[in-house]
């Protein structure tokens, strides 16, 4: 899935992106005393499950249908060891980290094994393996999820008191900062190069000498730990883990998100989730079941007419890549 | 009562002839979709969404054709006569009937839609597919709820005959026998007749065909129209063994995606042979270890990656 090709030979981080990550970063340091910090909190978790997941389709040219694998098993390993085990909330994300990494090695490993079409129907096979598992391993909970319980002291590095609203939003807009910013670094390090040139062109890549497996295995796994950092911080948001995240249509959800930002964009997938989780929001209230009929309708005209997505369409107006 | 391998054989032989049904519509789904992807390049996700429409068709054309003709003879001020409220397509009229609607919507589908991306990456066809079935999905649950409609075994095909060792339900014969006949027919018309050649010569280059005089935009129409006919027919078929529900293409697709890549999209008879054989294994996994039973074909397809990554009967891309 090609993309507008980036401006990729520029030293150093250009002007705009510094410009576009001061508005976004202003906003989202401003909505808190607007907006209900709560689903905003919901929205930065969803923003980093998209800035994830386009790693993969964006910058690499795969396309994950079975992310819910990773941010629905890093939501019950978060939720299992704040509720069984009472770990803080930073520890019980780092379990979910690698939970899901783990998980993204192996599926990862498998998957790459397949190019193109092939890859999104394994990933999405092996996603709802896991939702399988998760349907009926008693850990979990089955159909009641896992909840956190009201004993449980939400208490982040030793002073964040997550049940007080704001100081969850700050919370969680760190963890986004640092996931935003490690795959800003990741996309623009030269091993992004050799990620862009294999969405290229993998053959040219193989005959440059590259171990192609070994790369997209990499992204594949920084991937999944990426989206199990979100999945693992949503716990904390929702104060539960539930079927729904680890169930296909959160894989579809997440790649709608992309699309609809921008795919191979840095802020589309930001974008995206803002949009998208707002839209269902408004609906969920007063359209109820058709939900998912305008999802798929979004889904159909972004493929049809919109296949650049928002952030893209901005992009190509202002002549910068962004 | 005797017992075969731990496991009384009237359940052993009563799952496996519950795998062998679900391997039926796995083979008559995958076949469908391996004849899409051979012409269009398409990965039709929308195919669980038309297999489900495709019952729902049955079902509406059985309880819903009569009461909705009469509704429309009061709009336009006539009282309808008794026959036309009590008009009902059955289930033989639905094997050709519904398959024929669902094939008419995916015209509809590959004409206003689907044409458009052939020149792009494949994913988009997949992603607009995906939305497709969510937009499909959505629209019968908001109609009929979630719960699923009881749809009646034809009369002839009702009761079960002895075999010695197991009862066997007439219907499910029924299907096996069916949808053995779909597959091999439409393998025949594939591998043996002169459209078949057409198809196949298209799918290997479709712009020397063209100038052979062949429409082929046309035949690509068709192909999408014939492999969502396939799944809408499979549908049918399904609709007295399982009820009518509108999730109940959702969680099949994803198993056929599987079955898919364990025997690779390459060969007609290859996805065929496979959609059977993992059926029966999916019923044999229900006697003797029936935690696993859902997930299997999953595993199976692991191994099948590790061992054969281009699936059991596919080519190399």
């Amino acid at each position: 899935m090609k993309a507008d090709a980036q401006a990729i030979a520029t030293v150093g981080t250009p002007w705009h992106h510094y410009a576009a990550f001061a508005v976004m970063a202003a906003l989202l340091a401003a909505a808190p005393f607007h907006i209900y910090p709560v689903f905003l909190a919901k929205l930065l978790c969803f923003a980093l499950f998209a800035c994830a997941f386009n790693l993969l389709i964006g910058f690499v040219g795969l396309l994950s249908f079975g992310h819910a694998a990773f941010w629905g098993s890093a939501a019950y390993a978060s939720a299992h060891a704040a509720a069984k085990w009472g770990l803080p909330p930073e520890l019980c994300i780092l379990f979910a980290v690698a939970v899901a990494a783990i998980l993204g090695g192996v599926i990862g490993g498998l998957a790459i094994r397949r190019q193109g079409i092939y890859f999104a129907m394994i990933t999405l096979a092996f996603a709802q393996m896991i939702f399988f598992f998760a349907l009926q391993a008693k850990f979990t909970g089955g159909e009641d999820g896992l909840q956190i319980p009201n004993s449980y002291k939400s208490i982040a590095l030793g002073t964040l008191n997550l049940r007080d609203n704001i100081t969850l939003y700050w919370f969680v807009f760190g963890i986004f900062l640092i996931g935003f910013l490690f795959i800003y670094r990741v996309v623009h390090s030269p091993f992004g190069q050799v990620l862009k040139a294999i969405r290229e062109n993998e053959p040219r890549a193989i005959s440059l000498g590259y171990h192609v497996d070994r790369y997209k295995l990499v992204a594949f796994v920084l991937s999944a730990a990426l989206a199990g950092m979100a999945g693992g911080t949503k716990v904390f948001v929702a104060g539960s883990a539930a079927l729904t995240d680890v169930n296909w249509p959160m894989s579809g959800e997440v790649v709608l998100m992309a699309l609809l930002g921008g795919m191979g964009t840095i802020f589309g997938p930001v974008m995206g989730a803002v949009v998208l989780i707002t839209i269902e929001e408004f609906l969920a209230e007063r359209a109820g079941a058709w939900v998912t009929v305008i999802q798929g309708g979004i889904f159909v005209l972004c493929v049809l007419a919109f296949r650049r997505g928002i952030v893209g369409e901005i992009a190509r107006a202002i002549k910068k890549p962004l | 009562m005797f017992e075969l391998l731990g496991v009384p054989p009237q359940a052993l032989f009563g799952q496996l002839l519950l795998g062998l049904i679900n391997g039926a519509f796995y083979a008559m789904l995958s076949l469908g979709l391996a004849v899409i992807f051979g012409m269009l390049n398409v990965v039709n996700f929308a195919h669980g969404a038309l297999y489900m429409a495709g019952a729902f068709a049955a079902w509406l054309l059985l309880e819903k054709l009569g009461p909705g003709l009469g509704w429309l003879v009061t709009q336009i001020g006539a009282t309808p006569p008794e026959w036309l409220t009590q008009f009902q397509i059955g289930y033989w009229g639905a094997l050709l009937v519904a398959p024929f609607l669902v094939a008419l919507l995916g015209i509809v589908i590959e004409r206003t839609m689907l044409r458009w991306l052939y020149q792009l990456d494949h994913l988009y066809g997949l992603l607009l597919t995906f939305g497709l079935a969510l937009v499909i999905q959505g629209l019968f649950r908001n109609e009929y709820g979630s719960s699923g409609q009881p749809y009646q075994i034809p009369e002839i095909l009702q009761g079960t005959r002895n075999l010695g060792f197991m009862f066997l339900p007439n219907y499910r014969a029924w299907v096996v026998v069916a949808s053995l006949a779909v597959c091999i027919g439409t393998w025949f018309v594939i591998e043996r007749t002169r459209l078949g050649a057409y198809l196949r010569a298209a799918t290997e280059n479709p712009a020397l065909v063209q100038a052979f005089g062949i429409n082929v935009p046309r035949m690509l129409t068709l192909t999408y129209a014939g492999g969502v006919a396939l799944a809408a027919l499979a549908g049918v078929m399904a609709a007295p063994i399982y009820n009518v529900s509108p999730q109940m293409g959702g969680d099949l697709i994803i198993i056929v995606f599987a079955v898919v890549v364990i025997g690779g999209m390459g060969s007609i008879l290859g996805s065929v042979i496979t959609g059977f054989a993992l059926g029966i294994v999916e019923g044999l996994t229900k006697v003797f270890f029936p935690e696993a039973s859902n997930t299997v074909i999953f595993v199976i397809m692991a191994i099948v990656l590790l061992i054969k990554p281009a699936g059991l009967f596919g080519r190399t891309a």
